[in-house]
This record gives structure tokens, C-alpha cells and sequence, in this order.
């Protein structure tokens, strides 16, 4: 046990020593907390929206000031040459072109069906799609609207009124903040932890120092606690910092409890930091180490629910999901800052990550040998 | 000439021993393309559904049955007070609720009105809005089916064109995006850190002293990686064409052309880092967090860039990898011609100009 | 006197190569060993299996009483290492090397501390003390290597070619420590391609093509193949091997 504690003390003397490291803990968290959230904005809004408007009566404009009004678009441009909008779009400025016939409400107010256009930028993922449903929303709205006063006005017998109200919990605002920064902190913290602890062996490996532990007779468990322990104690300093960094900038307040969340890193930075280990009992250059660790990193976010809801992947990519363990940081994170939820409700979680953190460990303990054969 | 040769195979040996970084250096696109390609989506369905029967009478049954056998909707179980929603919630069952008030009756008298709540986990609130408009859609369609049978007076209906993507294919979106994230990571980082790499163990000092060019000796370095880009973007573009089908309406000369442009960008990038930096880890974290990062935030292929503040808007205008992006878009999806993107080829033109001259300034200076 | 090193038969292949072919023989407490050979013939790999850091193929071998395959730890607890790359950490402070091998090696706080005084009185580095070993000349580093390699006092001390690319005054001085530690019954088991070197150890033994081509005192070596230095010998020798190298 004492030698663990010179192992520890060397550790931390050079990881202060080491601008680089403190950069990466303090800093590029923060940087990170602070543009990722801007850049990520998934929020439906401002939808540029063209108007090819062959139909100039009063119903027409009214209709047209009920979609504006809806708050999602924002009229870019209008004219009476479907080309003149389409060659906007064609240069991204336009995301939406809605077309009205000619003597659209004279036609209708014949009884006759006219066909609106709707033409969609669709290699714009989820806001020209998302924008292009609501538009159809609006429009089916508007439609069941003058039915219905048609039909109070002419007498008829109009189907009952159905009242369905909606509300939105835990994120009564809608702002997509704060959805995503827990996430990104989730994966800020997965980034250091794993990366750091994957470079720290290879670097002793690549100046030679290693040897010298290899033949004194510390333990290889004691040699792999004195590197998990400091990673450990810079990954809660890093989630701290980040969750300050959201209180100041984004005023998330975690609804949950503290302990619970911390308990929660806790164990998953073991895990994270073993898997670092493990990766760096394989390498020989801090390059591979660097490598192998991006690309799984990079795999586990992807995968992780982050940007795209692991409920809409096929089967397949769901078991990877549910497999991988940054998935449950992100859900944890998610589930006790936006709803606090509690340990009962995240049982499943602990356990997981819990298996993983003794899984990876043991590999790299295992994995790392003093004697090579 | 010769000499040149004779560095760029040595260089080429040193890349290929080292088969662990190979391996992901050329599996990276391939299980990224996968990924995005046929894990990622936004389509929402099987969203998980819980409901409180406050009528419990044949049409609110049918009304559940109804919603249960969309493919929007999973019926994952009933519950009866609001503890118990909120319990669900909490604990990620379910990611919305309806709560159908008593006395459901689709065809009441026109003066009784009955109520319905709709409530939804907004965590996220895209999928919340968007589960909120599918239930609301369903209960509508319902009422219509139960309703007399009544001719609408007014009948608007509306014609959705996809215009590039007519299957709504995500993959028009990312697989560009894809590209440039791949050619930074591999020209910008790799380089950077290979070069770094010597300069560290100090062999660069033996290459100075031999009878080439220095300049050259760093070229001599970027040229496997040129070669494994090209490999790269060749498989990227096989993955998209015969398992995605993604069509390349455009030029594929002008294509290999523009990406080889981008190449030599991001390896006049990687040049300059490791000019400037003294240890592989600080290669590391300026290629990861100055580079790439950027690429992945202000490109536009996963984030829209109208959406960001226009200070984000003016970043995202000196990253390379946007204009990359819209010239890849512009021939692969649109088909465009050299005509179309003679500007964005002249920012990129200039970007890779730029870089080498700095470099090789930097350079001479640190031989000094 | 029981020997510090008996080696049967201890013999380690890669693959088809044999690296180390059958080797046998004993090293006594308190003598200077030169253990020479081309580059290649062998040594670093029978060296690292000496020390525990690599597996034989076959053989056995006892080090400081202990068994290579099975007491390892015991084993690493008597024997010193000073690697080619001196293995120090070149962003820790002279005196905070000092302290974590100390620590390594299982000294006392006081240990550490009485020791740490010693090296850095012996070798004049008082005002270097807190300086980081990265801006010591190679002969300091080398120096500081070997003293903290010897701090446990341990029975045998291995070294892999100690003086590569040092200054002459400082390989003199080097010597200088090396003696006046085997006069302390610490084996040293050296390494090396300086053959002048080779002259000052009690016992050499050249290893070629793996197998140990010759071992006994240089003056009986020099009789024995009529030859006047070491240096002779060892080409004589080396030049008789199969090995495409020579």
C-alpha cells in the first residue's frame, strides 16, 4: 500500500507539471460546453419558407397569415415563378416552396379539390422534414377550420368538438439546451477520461520507464490503481466544472440529487478510465493508443443517443446501444438533471455500468503483464 | 527525383507496419458510413405510449386499439393516478401520455365537449412535438372514421415533393459530411502527430542532414496519407453508391478532383502543426480540438448553420471542411458542374495556398 | 560460495529463431561480469530473462537464490536494472526520481531520505537538486540511474550497456561507482561494446549466434587464443558466427 502512495504522488506531480493536461481538463471542457451547445441546435425554427402565390384574393392572404403566424417559418422570399423560387432553393436559401394554384378560392368555394404543393429541400435531414409536417399541420388545420365554420353557418350538423390539451413536462420551454448539454458533458467527460488513461501507460511505455517498473516487485494491481486514481479524482474535477459551467451559462439546475448523479460518475469513471487502460495494455505508440481510443469513442457517442434517439434504430443498432456504456451516462444524465430521477428509477443503470467497471479493470490488470512471454 | 521516391517508400513502410492504426485509419469511414447510414435516424416510431382509461367504454377501447396498432405508437401499459405517470417518466418507460376523460363518446351532442391531455416527456423536445402532433393526427382520423358520414365542403389536400431526396435518404446528408471528417482526422491529425513523432525521438535531425530538400522530406511524409485519403474516400463512396444507393449525378473526375484539393488543404494543415508543436500529445489536442471538432460542429452536415448565432454563422465561414461539404453536395446529389462551385473551389484553392506558404515559412525559420 | 546467477540450459526462442541457445553458467557474489557480444547475438534477450522480464522458452535459471519462472516478485526485490534508456523520468526533479524509487523499492521515509542525501553529496548535484533530469548531461543521468538502480542494496545489479554514448571522463567515473560497489559484494552484470571495458570486469563471456562462445577471466581468454586484448578475441570470435551481421 505504500508504494502505492509514491506511485500516486509521481503520478500527480506530472500530470501538474504537464501544461497540456490541465488544458485539457479545465479549458476544452468549458470551450466545449460553451460552442457545442450553440453549434447543436436541432430547434425547428426559422424555416425558410418561399411562396408561389398564383391566387391573389383576400381568403388567400388570410391563409397565408395563418401559416406565418404559426411561428416556425419565416417568409424568405415570394413571387409568381415557381423557377425564380426554385433556383433559390437550389442554392440553399430556401428550404420549402408552397404553391397556390390559380383561383384557388374560387375553386373551392365551388366545392372543388385543389392540390397545394409542397416542395421540399430534403437533403436537409430533420428541419426541412420536420418543417414540411407542420406546414401540412397548418394546412389540415386551416382546412378543418373553414369546414367547420361552414357548416355553422349553413346549419349543419358539425362532428363534436373534441378538446385534447397538451403539456409539456420537464422541459415546459422546449429548449433544446437542455437536451443536449447534459449530453455533451456526458461525452466530455467520457472523452477525457478515456483518453487520457489511454495514453498515460503507452507514454511510459514509449520512454522506456516502464522497464523499471516491470522489474521492481509492485504488484500490477497497484501499478494500475496508482494510474486509475489521479485520472479519477481530474474526471469528477472536469464533471464539476462542467456542471458549474452549465449552472453560470445555461442556468441548469439538476432537479434530481447531486449524490446520486456523483455516485453515478463515480462508478462510471472507473469503467471509462479501465477501458482506457485495457486499450493502452495493447499499444505500443501513443498514436495507436490515441487511435483506438477515438475511434471507440467516437462508436459509443454515435451509438449513444446523443444526436439521433436510439428508439428510432433498427434492432441491430439498439443491442449495440443498449451494449455500450456511454449510453447510460447520457440517459442518467438526462433523466435525474431534466426529471429527477432517483436511484430506484435507475437501477439498471448502476449495474451496468457497474459490470463494466469492473469488467475492463480486471481485463487490463489481466492484460498487462510484467513477464512478457 | 529518385531521392524523393526513395523517402516517400520508406515513409510508406513505416505507415504500413503499424497495422493496428491502419486498421482503423481505413475502418474508421467504412464503420462510421454504417453507422450513419443504417443505425442513425430520425424517423419517429414504436415511441412507447401510456394510457389512462378514465371511460372504459367500447369506443375508447376501440379508440386505444386504434392507436396501439399504428406504428407510431407501443401500448406499453395503463396507469391510474398521476403518481404513477409520474414514476413511468422518471424511469424512461415511456415518452408519452393520454389520458382519455370520462364519457368518451365519439358522437356526442354538438354542445357536450370532452377532454382529452395529452402529456409528453419534453426532455427532448423534437420528439415530444412530434409525438404530440402523431397522437393528435390519430385521434383526429379516428373522429373523421367515426363521424357521419360528411363531405368536407372545403377539400385542400397537398402534394409533398422531396426534391434530391426523394426516399428521404438520410445518407445525401451525412456521407459528404462523413468525407471531410474522415480526410481531417486522417491528413490533419495523423500527419501532424507522425511528424511530431520524429522530432520527438529526434530521427528528424538525421532526415535535415541528408542530401534533400527539408521541405521535401515533410512532403516526402504526407504522401501515404494523400494515398490512404484516396483509398478512403473511394471506399466511403463504394459503401454510399451499392448499400445506400446514393447516386454521384456529377462528375466523378471533378469529384476526386475537388477531394483531392481538400487533401491537400488538411495536409498543409497537419504540416503546420507539427511545425509549430513539440510533443505528440499537444499534436493530438490542436488537430482534435482545433480541427476536427470544427468540421464536425460548422460543417452543416450535422447541424444546420442558420440555426447558430450569427458570431457561430462567421466561425463556421473558415473552417475548410464547410466548403468542402457544399462542393461535394453540389456534384454528388445535385450534379452540378464546375460552373456551380467555381467560388467554393477558389476558397478551398486558396486555403490550401495559404497553409503551405505559412509552412514552409514556419519551417525555414525553425531551421534557422 | 553459492553463485548469484546459475543458469541450465536457459534458452528462449522467437518463433523459428533462437535467440538465446542453451546457456550455462554461474556468476559469483561481489564479481564484475562482462557479459559481451555482437549485436544481436543474444544478450539484452538473456539479460531481460534474468531480470523477469521475459518468459524462457526452456531452461531454468536461479537469480539472487531465486527461481526466474516462479519467484519473480522475490527475485525483483534483490536485483537492480539500469536500462539503455536510463529509464529516470525526465519530468520529475532529481530529488523526486530519488524519492519514488525509493518508494518503489520499498525503503523507509528515513531510507529515502538518508540516501537521497548520499547520491546527491556523491555526485556533486547539490545545486541541481530540484532541477528536472531532462536538463542533465547524458553522463549525470547515467550516473543518477545507477545509484538509484543500487538504492535498495540489492544482491546483483543488471546493466545494459551503462556507458553507450557517454563522455570517457564520465564512463572513468562510472567505473569508479562500479567498483566501489562490488567491493560491497554487489554483483555487477554488465553489458557493453567498449572492449577496453571489458578489461576492467573479473570475468567476461562473449555470446555469438546465441550460445556462449567463451567465458573465464580476460588474461586466461587473451592466453588462450594467443591474442593481446579483448578486442581481438571478440572479432576472432564474432567472426566465426553464421550470422549475417558480422
Amino acid at each position: 500500500m505504500r508504494r502505492l502512495r509514491f506511485l500516486l504522488e509521481k503520478e500527480f506531480r506530472q500530470i501538474f507539471r504537464n501544461k497540456i493536461i490541465l488544458a485539457m481538463i479545465v479549458v476544452i471542457p468549458t470551450i466545449q460546453l460553451i460552442i457545442l451547445p450553440l453549434a447543436a441546435n436541432y430547434e425547428v425554427s426559422n424555416i425558410q419558407l418561399a411562396i408561389v402565390n398564383h391566387d391573389h384574393s383576400q381568403a388567400t392572404t388570410q391563409f397565408i397569415q395563418k401559416i406565418l403566424s404559426s411561428g416556425y417559418f419565416k417568409l424568405k422570399a415570394s413571387s409568381d415563378s415557381y423557377d425564380k423560387m426554385f433556383h433559390l432553393l437550389s442554392k440553399d436559401q430556401i428550404d420549402l416552396i408552397l404553391e397556390i394554384p390559380n383561383d384557388f378560392d374560387k375553386h373551392l368555394q365551388r366545392g372543388e379539390a385543389q392540390k397545394l404543393l409542397i416542395a421540399v429541400h430534403a437533403i436537409n435531414g430533420v428541419k426541412a422534414n420536420l418543417g414540411a409536417s407542420y406546414l401540412n399541420e397548418i394546412i389540415k388545420d386551416y382546412s378543418s377550420q373553414i369546414n367547420l365554420e361552414f357548416l355553422e353557418k349553413n346549419g349543419g350538423r358539425s362532428p363534436q368538438v373534441l378538446q385534447i390539451s397538451t403539456s409539456f413536462w420537464y422541459n415546459p420551454l422546449m429548449k433544446y439546451k437542455y437536451f443536449m448539454v447534459p449530453g455533451i458533458l456526458a461525452i466530455l467527460v467520457t472523452m477525457v477520461g478515456s483518453y487520457m488513461s489511454a495514453l498515460n501507460i503507452v507514454k511510459e511505455k514509449e520512454a522506456g520507464t516502464i522497464e523499471q517498473i516491470n522489474v521492481s516487485s509492485i504488484r500490477k494491481y497497484q501499478f494500475i490503481l496508482g494510474k486509475l486514481i489521479p485520472f479519477w479524482i481530474l474526471g469528477i474535477m472536469v464533471f464539476s466544472i462542467g456542471l458549474l459551467v452549465s449552472r453560470i451559462i445555461y442556468g441548469i439546475v439538476p432537479q434530481g440529487n447531486l449524490p446520486t448523479l456523483y455516485l453515478f460518475i463515480a462508478i462510471y469513471l472507473v469503467a471509462v478510465l479501465g477501458l482506457g487502460l485495457l486499450i493502452s495494455t495493447f499499444c505500443d505508440t501513443q498514436q495507436q493508443a490515441m487511435f483506438i481510443a477515438f475511434f471507440f469513442v467516437m462508436i459509443f457517442i454515435l451509438l449513444g443517443g446523443l444526436f439521433t434517439p436510439i428508439d428510432s434504430m433498427p434492432e441491430w443498432a439498439q443491442f449495440i446501444a443498449y451494449a455500450n456504456p456511454v449510453t447510460y451516462l447520457i440517459e442518467v444524465m438526462r433523466m435525474v438533471v431534466l426529471k429527477g430521477s432517483g436511484f430506484a428509477d435507475l437501477k439498471r443503470h448502476f449495474l451496468i455500468v457497474g459490470a463494466y467497471a469492473i469488467g475492463f479493470n480486471v481485463l487490463a490488470v489481466l492484460n498487462y503483464r510484467k513477464t512478457i512471454n | 527525383m529518385k531521392q524523393l521516391f526513395a523517402f516517400i517508400r520508406k515513409e510508406f513502410a513505416h505507415v504500413l507496419r503499424d497495422k493496428k492504426t491502419l486498421l482503423i485509419l481505413l475502418g474508421m469511414p467504412i464503420a462510421q458510413i454504417l453507422i450513419f447510414g443504417f443505425a442513425l435516424s430520425n424517423e419517429v416510431k414504436n415511441a412507447r405510449l401510456i394510457i389512462w382509461d378514465q371511460s372504459q367504454n367500447a369506443e375508447s377501447r376501440q379508440l386505444i386499439h386504434k392507436i396501439g396498432n399504428s406504428k407510431n405508437f407501443e401500448l406499453v401499459k395503463y396507469f391510474h393516478s398521476e403518481a404513477e405517470l409520474e414514476n413511468v417518466f422518471k424511469s424512461n418507460q415511456a415518452k408519452i401520455a393520454l389520458i382519455i376523460g370520462p364519457g368518451f363518446d365519439a358522437l356526442a351532442a354538438p354542445d357536450r365537449k370532452q377532454s382529452m391531455q395529452i402529456i409528453a416527456d419534453a426532455s427532448d423536445p423534437n420528439i415530444a412535438q412530434t409525438l404530440n402532433l402523431y397522437l393528435r393526427a390519430n385521434i383526429g382520423q379516428f373522429q373523421q372514421e367515426n363521424s357521419p358520414q360528411l363531405k368536407p365542403h372545403f377539400q385542400i389536400t397537398t402534394e409533398m415533393r422531396m426534391l434530391y431526396n426523394p426516399q428521404l435518404k438520410s445518407a445525401h446528408n451525412f456521407v459528404p459530411g462523413v468525407m471531410a471528417l474522415i480526410m481531417m482526422l486522417v491528413c490533419v491529425m495523423m500527419t501532424a502527430i507522425s511528424i511530431v513523432r520524429e522530432k520527438e525521438s529526434g530521427t528528424m535531425e538525421i532526415l535535415l542532414v541528408s542530401p534533400l530538400q527539408p521541405f521535401m522530406i515533410v512532403i516526402a511524409k504526407t504522401i501515404p496519407y494523400l494515398i490512404i485519403s484516396l483509398v478512403n474516400i473511394t471506399s466511403i463512396l463504394l459503401l454510399s453508391v451499392f448499400l445506400m444507393d446514393l447516386p454521384i449525378l456529377g462528375n466523378i473526375v471533378l469529384l476526386y478532383a475537388e477531394c483531392t484539393l481538400f487533401i491537400i488543404a488538411c495536409l498543409s494543415i497537419g504540416i503546420l502543426i507539427s511545425i509549430k508543436t513539440e510533443s505528440q500529445q499537444s499534436a493530438m489536442l490542436i488537430s482534435l480540438m482545433g480541427m476536427m471538432l470544427p468540421t464536425l460542429l460548422f460543417s452543416g452536415f450535422m447541424f444546420p448553420i442558420e440555426n447558430m448565432p450569427i458570431p457561430l454563422q462567421y466561425i463556421s465561414d473558415v473552417v475548410p471542411s464547410k466548403w468542402f461539404y457544399i462542393i461535394v453536395k453540389s456534384i454528388m446529389i445535385k450534379g452540378l458542374g464546375f460552373a456551380d462551385i467555381w467560388k467554393e473551389t477558389c476558397i478551398l484553392f486558396g486555403t490550401a495556398c495559404f497553409f503551405i506558404l505559412v509552412s514552409l515559412k514556419q519551417f525555414k525559420i525553425r531551421l534557422q | 560460495m553459492n553463485p548469484v546467477i546459475k543458469t541450465v540450459n536457459l534458452s528462449k526462442q522467437f518463433g523459428n529463431f533462437t535467440a538465446v541457445d542453451s546457456l550455462n553458467f554461474e556468476v559469483y557474489p561481489g564479481e564484475i561480469f562482462g557479459f559481451l557480444g555482437a549485436n544481436g547475438a543474444g544478450k539484452t534477450t538473456a539479460i531481460r530473462m534474468l531480470c523477469g522480464l521475459l518468459k524462457p522458452s526452456s531452461g531454468d535459471a536461479k537469480v539472487a537464490g531465486y527461481d526466474i519462472y516462479r519467484e519473480t516478485n522475490h527475485l525483483k526485490d534483490n536485483i537492480g536494472y539500469m536500462s539503455q534508456k536510463f529509464s529516470l523520468y525526465e519530468d520529475l526533479s532529481i530529488v523526486e526520481n530519488i524519492r519514488f524509487y525509493g518508494g518503489i523499492y520499498g525503503l523507509s521515509d528515513e531510507q529515502i531520505k538518508q540516501k537521497s542525501k548520499t547520491f546527491i553529496e556523491d555526485l556533486g548535484l547539490e545545486s541541481q537538486k530540484n532541477k528536472m533530469v531532462q536538463s542533465l548531461p547524458l553522463g549525470w543521468k547515467q550516473k543518477l540511474a545507477f545509484s538509484i538502480a543500487m538504492m535498495h542494496e540489492p544482491k546483483i545489479v543488471f546493466l545494459d550497456e551503462p556507458t553507450a554514448g557517454v563522455d570517457p571522463l564520465s564512463r572513468r567515473q562510472f567505473w569508479d561507482m562500479i567498483y566501489a560497489a562490488a567491493a560491497r559484494k554487489i554483483t555487477m552484470f554488465i553489458t557493453t561494446h567498449y572492449m577496453d571495458e571489458a578489461e576492467y570486469c573479473d570475468r567476461i563471456s562473449i555470446m555469438v549466434d546465441g550460445k556462449m562462445a567463451a567465458i573465464d577471466t580476460p588474461s586466461s581468454l587473451k592466453k588462450q587464443f594467443e591474442l593481446d586484448s579483448i578486442d581481438a578475441v571478440f572479432l576472432k570470435l564474432a567472426r566465426g558466427s553464421s550470422s549475417p551481421m558480422q
